[in-house]
């Protein structure tokens, strides 16, 4: 079956005149999966029959007109990361302990793309509860990246990039907690989208960092992700960090007019562990959007430099008190043994993958008596810093950009030992999700044949301008056209 | 060696609002196990919390009638430990921002005034319910309780006798109700309390190793676990001993105490801010609007039952232990009964029956309006007390109107001068010996005929005026 | 330096109900201890006069109204538990 190629205004197009069918199109994802996700690994469940049967009911309503065909999304393939729970498909978070959760409701997102009319097709891999910048960390199996299939897709959403880089969908939601939607979408080469920390609500996304996580789209273009984004984003009262305020019109915002438009490049993201091919094809984009108009220069986030560590002991601490849940009490595995006590520690250490076990110890480490201070505190002290540096620059920039991720996507395995080589792949996404901010990762080149990720980070609550500034560089760049040569299936 | 006890309780105090804190489950009590429960109060991944409104303003109320400083800025942390009924393995409560804090109440213990401070009062989720299956090595958890909301009150290690904490427990439980926060039903667990004590050497300054009193399931157990604790820890220490930090239970039919677990270092519960909720901000409005729900308290309307109503301080104590008393005596009062004759009706028969028959008076069918309107019917003369008694209890079991039941019953008082005199003159006559004895000086013999009177009229006749007729007739004979 | 002891490796562990084998013992300890090397850094930084941030965005006083809404039937609130009897969660019991 082939690969999804057109935007999803073009397939909506498609569906209205008659063109084709939403089952069509059901069909169309779940044969692209069936021909390349063995090779691939992006999907940890496809529900076959049950998108089929909505397929065939939407199909329906749409000879019928009802009111919900007329939306964009409407009959649209999508794929869940595994993380945002679907009521009635198992929901696991890639995790061993998860493996049989059912959710009796489903996430907010979910509801969302529901009432728009798009279909599920299933649930995405990633690394266990979101905790990974590779895919590695899976439960079940690790995703491969469609470029080259020896090279991870980046992580946590690296199923939900890899799905959307493969054609499998044409659309898909991550979350993004340090990078995880942006980094993954820059090594797979589509456009990824972490909103203002407020803007989408999290309310059905099992939490890692409840302060930092949020949902947002992976797409092929920013035009799709512009309108997956107008119908996730909103005020849930389900979330109380979710902000009542206006969600304004993304795709009114996609002009490709960015004259006069100020862009602050921070010295520290085009630093030395910054590689030459990222380097070079950054340069080149900002050269672009000169080009376009825009004018861009040097700036500062002198605190960058404590983000990652900040991050880690932020991060870590959440995820200890959101992960306690998992005790195999109330649902999930449990192994049980004769006392309360080596049931809980039995269920949770079989059950947890090496890197999960690693935060946990972290954050319950730096919460523990006689440390909060030192650490958890000193942190959240050093993240109003981190905070205020973003908020300095956007006082005289409207966007700030850099590149994604420091480099392209490594070979499998060659990370996995050392956790601090690790973490710095997410070196200059993380400031951002310390920040609230919203950002983008944008597709700007190949170096060695692998694709480099643009990153453009806006104000809070204005994604409408990053939108714009992506738009405007991806149409005037012509990337669109450099799409991986994975065959799926072929590879071994 | 004279020793000196120093306690300090913690009180959990449900709060009857309609749904859990922070979802929309109902908080009715004795429902079928696990039917008020939802992903969100069952800890399920990827929920999150929303808070009710009306339990941080009960939380303010309660905390403002207790003379606490309510925060300008309020937040909750989360909790962390392990346990079956504490569905997240965090409980969501309040550390170091709670919404009020350095308040006090202010009791009463044999005649003498004593203020009792209070270090804080919070706001957290109650946990669900763990109930152990005898010698079946496991337990069945029921999560209906599960975010329920809860405050905590702390008091400042002010109490000195188990007496003082009894009387603190029984001003704050009637704080609490008379603010209608909770319905501080101790059997259905609505008011929860566990208690620290310690003992010191007399006139020394630092406090002595406490222990933590757990299972107090009454007032009562309170007091008798605490003057338990007192005599022990003293004996330990008379005896060269040493007082472990532990907790013990209260064991009633034992009537010991009895050690659970020794403490080792602090509990460490990791506590911090949690993400899900955004902080509280309470400004003057909002504090002014729950300040004007605040009801008239115990204290002041003993004060004013004494000043106003001139009843004695005794009376007026007693009488607004209980807010459904007290309400019940100010609508007697509001319904023309006059404030003394209504304090002994209630003190005394109305308090009897209820103790007899374990009830509240909330439940029992006589209104405040109909015994005050009994009361108008001994004074007017209509009925005598003695036939106020059949009224009465009448009233107590089935209710109803007193001026119908007399009259159903025929129990009008007879006041007609012929009438009784005609009786008198009949018991006269019947007890010839009686009259003699009379007649011989002995006062005596007319209590006996007064009695015979009263019988033949059934009760009814006055017997101010059945004294006056046989003086009258016995004079003349 | 170690800053983290094996001691307080297994202590962290019994917090965290996580059980860890000697060598993860020995293997988390490690990385644990480079992962605090480098927050250390932060104490670079003086915070003495920062406010700490909990809340990136500054929401305050979000409530709902007090208004029961139906719960789970008693089957779906059960059906992923492991172990139930008599329409509640069933457990081990509790060893102090």
């Amino acid at each position: 079956m082939t690969a999804f190629t057109l935007s999803l205004k073009e397939l909506h197009d498609q569906l209205h005149s008659g063109e084709t069918t939403v089952t069509a199109l059901t069909e169309q994802a779940l044969g692209r999966i069936d021909d390349v996700d063995e090779a691939l690994g992006a999907f940890l469940r496809v529900d076959r029959e049950t998108a089929l049967q909505r397929a065939e009911k939407l199909d329906q309503e749409l000879k019928d007109g009802t009111k919900q065909a007329e939306e964009v999304l409407f009959g649209l393939p999508v794929g869940i990361k595994d993380n945002i729970v679907t009521k009635g498909l198992t929901t696991t978070c890639a995790s061993r302990l998860l493996e049989n959760f059912d959710p009796v409701h489903d996430a907010h997102v979910v509801e969302q793309l529901r009432d728009a009319g798009t279909v599920t097709v299933g649930k995405l891999n990633m690394d266990e509860f979101a905790m990974g910048s590779s895919n590695e960390n899976s439960g079940y199996k690790t995703v491969r990246n469609p470029w080259n299939l020896d090279h991870v897709p980046g992580g946590s959403s690296g199923g939900s990039a890899a799905s959307v880089a493969a054609g499998e969908v044409p659309f898909s939601l991550g979350s993004d907690t340090g990078g995880s939607i942006r980094q993954p979408a820059a090594y797979c080469g589509v456009v990824g989208l972490k909103p203002t920390y407020g803007r989408v609500s999290r309310f059905g996304l099992v939490a890692f960092a409840s302060s930092l996580d949020q949902i947002g789209p992976l797409t092929r273009s920013v035009e799709d992700n512009a309108y997956v984004l107008q119908q996730i984003a909103g005020h849930d009262e389900r979330d109380s960090t979710s902000v009542d305020i206006e969600v304004p019109d993304y795709l009114k915002a996609l002009t490709g007019d960015i004259k006069g438009l100020k862009i602050g490049v921070p010295k520290e993201y085009l630093s030395e562990g910054v590689s030459e091919g990222v380097r070079a094809q950054v340069q080149a984009a900002l050269d672009k959007l000169k080009e376009l108009g825009a004018e861009y220069e040097e700036v500062s986030l002198p605190h960058s430099k404590y983000a990652l560590a900040t991050y880690y002991l932020l991060a870590s601490s959440e995820a200890s008190a959101n992960l306690a849940r998992f005790d195999g009490i109330r649902y999930g595995v449990r192994h049980e043994e004769d006392n309360l006590l080596d049931t809980y520690k039995k269920s949770r250490s079989e059950g947890f993958g090496d890197e999960v076990k690693r935060r946990i110890m972290l954050g319950t480490f730096a919460l523990s008596s006689g440390y909060y201070d030192a650490y958890y505190k000193k942190a959240q002290k050093v993240r109003t810093l981190i905070k205020q540096d973003f908020e300095d620059l956007f006082l005289d920039y409207d966007v700030i950009i850099g590149p994604t991720a420091p480099t392209t996507a490594f070979k499998i395995g060659d990370q996995l030992d050392d956790p601090l080589t690790m973490y710095a792949n997410d070196i200059l996404t993380i400031p951002v999700n310390l920040a609230g901010v919203p950002a983008i990762s944008v597709p700007c080149g190949l170096s060695d044949g692998l694709p480099v990720g643009l990153q453009i980070i806006g104000q809070h609550f204005d994604e409408a301008t990053v939108f714009r500034v992506a738009h405007a560089y991806e149409k005037a760049a012509g990337h669109e056209e450099e799409v991986p040569v994975f065959k799926g299936g072929t590879h071994s | 060696m004279s020793y000196e006890t120093v306690i300090g309780l913690e009180v959990h105090v449900e709060l009857k609002t309609n749904s859990k804190i922070f979802c929309g489950c109902s908080t009715e009590f004795g429902a079928p196990p696990n039917t008020h429960t939802c992903p969100v109060c069952l800890g399920h991944p990827g929920v999150l919390p929303v808070l009710n409104q009306q339990a941080v303003d009960f939380a303010m109320k309660a905390a403002m009638a207790i003379n606490c400083d309510i925060a300008e800025v309020t937040k909750f942390d989360r909790k962390n430990y392990f346990y079956p009924d504490n569905p997240k393995a965090y409980q969501i409560s309040q550390f170091d921002q709670p919404i009020g804090e350095n308040g006090w109440i202010d009791i009463e213990v044999n005649g003498e005034k004593k203020r009792i401070g209070i270090t804080r009062l919070h706001l957290e989720e109650d946990a669900g319910k763990l109930t152990h299956v005898e010698g079946q090595g496991h337990s069945l958890v029921d999560y209906n309780r599960v975010g329920t909301p809860l405050v905590e009150i702390v008091s400042e290690p002010d109490i000195r006798t188990p007496e003082e904490a009894y009387a603190y427990l029984e001003k704050l439980k009637a704080i609490m109700q008379y603010t209608e926060v909770s319905d501080c039903k101790m059997e259905e667990g609505s008011l929860r309390c566990d208690a620290n004590i310690s003992i010191r050497p007399s006139g020394q300054k630092e406090f002595g190793t406490k222990t933590e009193l757990k299972n107090l399931n009454s007032f009562a157990h309170v007091q008798k676990g605490l003057e338990f604790e007192e005599k022990r820890q003293e004996e330990e220490l008379e005896n060269g001993g040493e007082i472990l930090q532990e907790t013990r239970r209260w064991d009633d039919s034992a009537k010991e105490t009895i050690l659970m677990r020794v403490k080792e270092g602090s509990d460490d519960y990791r506590y911090f801010p949690d993400p899900d909720l955004v902080n509280l901000y309470i400004d003057e409005d909002w504090k002014k609007r729950i300040k004007e729900t605040i009801p008239e308290l115990p204290d002041a309307r003993m004060e004013r039952y004494v000043e106003e109503h001139e009843l004695p301080a005794y009376d007026a104590a007693v009488l607004t232990q209980q807010k459904a008393m007290s309400d019940f005596f100010e609508r007697g009062l509001d319904a023309g009964a006059p404030a003394k004759p209504l304090s002994n009706w209630l003190m005394g028969e109305v308090n009897g029956y209820m103790n007899q028959e374990g009830k509240e008076i909330e439940d029992l069918p006589i209104t405040p309006e109909a015994l005050a309107s009994m009361i108008h019917m001994i004074d007017k003369g209509t009925i005598s007390s003695k036939i106020a008694k059949t009224v009465f209890k009448e009233l107590v079991e089935n209710g109803g109107d007193p001026e119908k039941i007399v009259e159903d019953k025929g129990l009008v008082q007879i006041s007609d001068e012929g009438e009784i005199r005609g009786m008198v003159n009949e018991a006269l006559d019947n007890n010839p010996q009686s009259v003699e004895d009379y007649q011989n000086g002995k006062g005596k013999a007319i209590g006996f005929l007064v009695g015979q009177v009263m019988k033949a009229s059934k009760g009814k006749a006055n017997p101010q005026l059945v004294n006056e007729l046989l003086k009258e007739e016995l004079d003349k004979r | 330096m170690e800053r983290i002891s094996k001691e307080n490796i297994r202590h962290v562990a019994e917090l965290a109900r996580l059980e860890l084998k000697e060598e993860e013992i020995a293997h988390f300890g490690e990385q644990l201890d480079k992962i605090i090397l480098a927050a250390e850094e932060l104490n670079e930084l003086n915070t003495d006069n920062v406010e700490a941030t909990s809340h990136v965005v500054d929401v305050r006083n979000v409530m709902r109204r007090d208004e029961v809404k139906e719960s789970l039937s008693r089957e779906d609130a059960l059906k992923n538990a492991p172990d139930e009897d008599e329409g509640q969660v069933r457990v081990p019991s509790v060893l102090d």
